[in-house]
């Protein structure tokens, strides 16, 4: 399907088709693509083509169908569906049937959004390869060898392969910019607490984020819009009001626009991937904008940081799966010795979590243990103050930051898998924006050896409506 | 190394997490090389620099715009057969777990 959401508006206005018809058509598709790329663990074609009538009725009616009107979305496995099941790529939720809908999940129908199916990911969202799923890896659309990124793999293979609309990813350190790069989309995570994370499956809570998946700006801006604005159900929700994001995206001007490129980025830059972010520096430039080098002196310390405080969240949420309230509990009973419960916890979660989610649970426990919290957690908390502090000082000179979103593109399945402080260093520039909470997003900008390449742009917190008028001003230019 | 298996044993027990011998020993390989990079941590300035536990509470960021209490109003929670539904094993209403206390 090549449709956005505004040619799904303008064919509905005009009856061309209705969502029902659109919806079947995005389904059939997505049924007939997916065993090339395994981006979906399932479709769920009742809930979509209820979603679909009501879209009809209400644009039969007469009444205001909404944004998002019978646009066919998927949403990563890792955010709530109400009866849909929900498995976090993980045995341990295999079985998994959520009893309520994440907060964007509803913003989204109730505006007309048709929620056609769940998209896979790596386990928790822990892995930036799409290889950690318990359901099989995920495979690029723009070369079926290669790995489409992680955690959100699958949610940025659909929107590249056309078999839904626009996505939802979640982003903790990278997981919707590195695939939106590697698969050649858009993918923004915005400012920290502007999506409710209100059933979104905790990994690391203050870094984690929704954010959107699209073929186009606009279409990534009208769907974040929809989703953002304060929950009462999520503390860290912020209560700024959300602007009309798509709105003049068309009559904008870039002209003197100010834009930083941060040196510590680039000193690391090579090959292709390189080049691509220097002709990207080339064309803002003749758009008009001002670019000029900024400083992010911390910006060494970030991976270490990140990794001592996302694995130290990930253990403290992911104690949570006991076998108890929900997902796989062992039926081995342990030695006749031993205290069963305790037995029953060990061998339900060593039987059911795959080996990423081990490595960052004996991670994050070791960070926190006896003698160990002040010299790393409380020192990455610091740390990530420094980091946090390298933006707000370049965001007093410069209205943007762009930089590269990966050091190279898409690699091949199983090229990383063994190798966990290599994978962990490819984070390298998604990780510093997702420490500081500030809006980031990947927008294509060519390729590097025939696979897509993303340019990043990192604005201000809240300052979601500069970030897409660069891009939209970037992508159409 | 930083790291004996005597420590990840103990640590996969703090994590109540049963790991196979072979597991074991990837595992300390793994977390001797990630701890390696972690520990360049160790040497940078960070004399009265406030810890940033979240994004939006830190004494840089800018807390307005961000609740951190919604009102305390009644709600209705989960009615009791959707709280057990996903319940491995569940009975009358409630979770079930194996005995605890042995009589």
């Amino acid at each position: 399907m090549t449709h956005t959401i505004t040619s799904i508006r303008e064919a509905l206005r005009a009856k061309r088709f209705s969502a029902v018809e659109v919806t079947r058509e995005a389904l059939d598709f997505a049924e007939r693509e997916n065993p090339k790329t395994n981006a979906y663990l399932m479709l769920c074609p009742e809930r979509a083509l209820a979603a679909a009538a009501e879209v009809d009725r209400r644009l039969a009616a007469g009444e205001e169908a909404g944004a998002l009107a019978g646009v066919p979305i998927a949403v990563k496995d890792v955010i709530l569906t109400k009866g849909v099941r929900t498995t976090c790529a993980s045995k341990m939720l295999e079985n998994y049937i959520p009893p309520y809908d994440a907060t964007a999940v509803e913003r989204i129908e109730a505006a007309g959004g048709v929620i056609i199916g769940k998209t896979n990911c790596d386990e928790f969202a822990m892995g930036s390869s799409n290889e950690n799923s318990y359901f099989g890896p995920v495979r690029n659309p723009a070369a079926l060898d290669r790995v489409p990124g992680g955690s959100s793999g699958g949610s940025a293979a659909v929107v590249a392969q056309g078999t839904a609309v626009v996505s939802l990813g979640s982003d903790t350190g990278g997981s919707i910019r590195q695939p939106a790069s590697f698969c050649g989309v858009v993918g923004v995570t915005p400012t920290y607490g502007r999506v409710s994370r209100y059933g979104l499956v905790a990994f690391a809570s203050s870094l984690d984020h929704i954010g959107p998946f699209a073929r186009n700006v606009k279409d990534s801006a009208t769907l974040l819009g929809v989703m953002a604005g304060h929950d009462p159900m999520d503390s860290t929700s912020a209560a700024a009001s959300v602007p009309d994001y798509a709105a003049h995206l068309d009559q904008n001007d870039v002209r003197g626009m100010k834009i930083g490129l941060p040196v510590e980025y680039m000193k690391h830059a090579t090959g292709e991937t390189a080049d691509r972010i220097y002709e990207a520096i080339d064309k803002l430039r003749a758009m008009g904008c001002d670019v000029r080098d900024v400083s992010l002196p911390n910006t060494d310390y970030a991976i270490a940081t990140y990794y001592v405080i996302c694995t130290a969240e990930a253990s403290s949420n992911l104690a949570r799966y006991d076998g108890v309230r929900y997902g796989y509990r062992s039926a081995d009973p342990g030695d006749a010795d031993s205290n069963k419960l305790f037995a029953m916890y060990r061998n339900t979660r060593g039987e059911s979590f795959g080996a990423e989610v081990k490595r960052r649970i004996m991670l994050g426990t070791y960070v926190l243990s006896h003698g160990y919290y002040d010299a790393y957690y409380l020192k990455a908390q610091k740390i990530r103050a420094l980091i946090a502090r390298d933006f707000t000082n370049a965001f007093q000179s410069v209205d943007a930051l762009v930089a590269p979103v990966s050091p190279f593109p898409a690699f091949r399945l199983g090229e990383k898998v063994n190798d966990p402080v290599s994978m962990y260093l490819s984070d390298i520039y998604t990780i510093t924006g997702s420490l500081a909470g500030i809006p980031c997003m990947s927008v294509p900008c060519g390729t590097d050896s025939g696979l897509p390449v993303g340019l990043q742009i990192l604005c201000n917190h809240f300052e979601e409506q500069k970030m897409f008028r660069l891009a939209h001003a970037f992508e159409t230019s | 190394m930083r790291l004996t298996e005597k420590d990840v044993r103990y640590v996969a027990a703090l994590a109540n997490l049963n790991l196979t011998d072979a597991e074991i020993g990837h595992m300390l390989q793994d977390l001797d090389g990630i701890l390696a990079q972690m520990d360049a941590l160790a040497g940078i300035d960070t004399q009265g620099v406030e810890p940033m536990a979240q994004v939006l509470f830190s004494s840089e960021g800018d807390a307005d715009g961000t609740a951190t209490l919604r009102a305390d109003v009644e709600r209705a929670p989960l009615n009791n057969e959707l709280a057990v539904q996903n319940a491995p094993v569940s009975g009358g209403g409630y979770f079930k777990v194996p005995r605890v206390i042995e009589r």
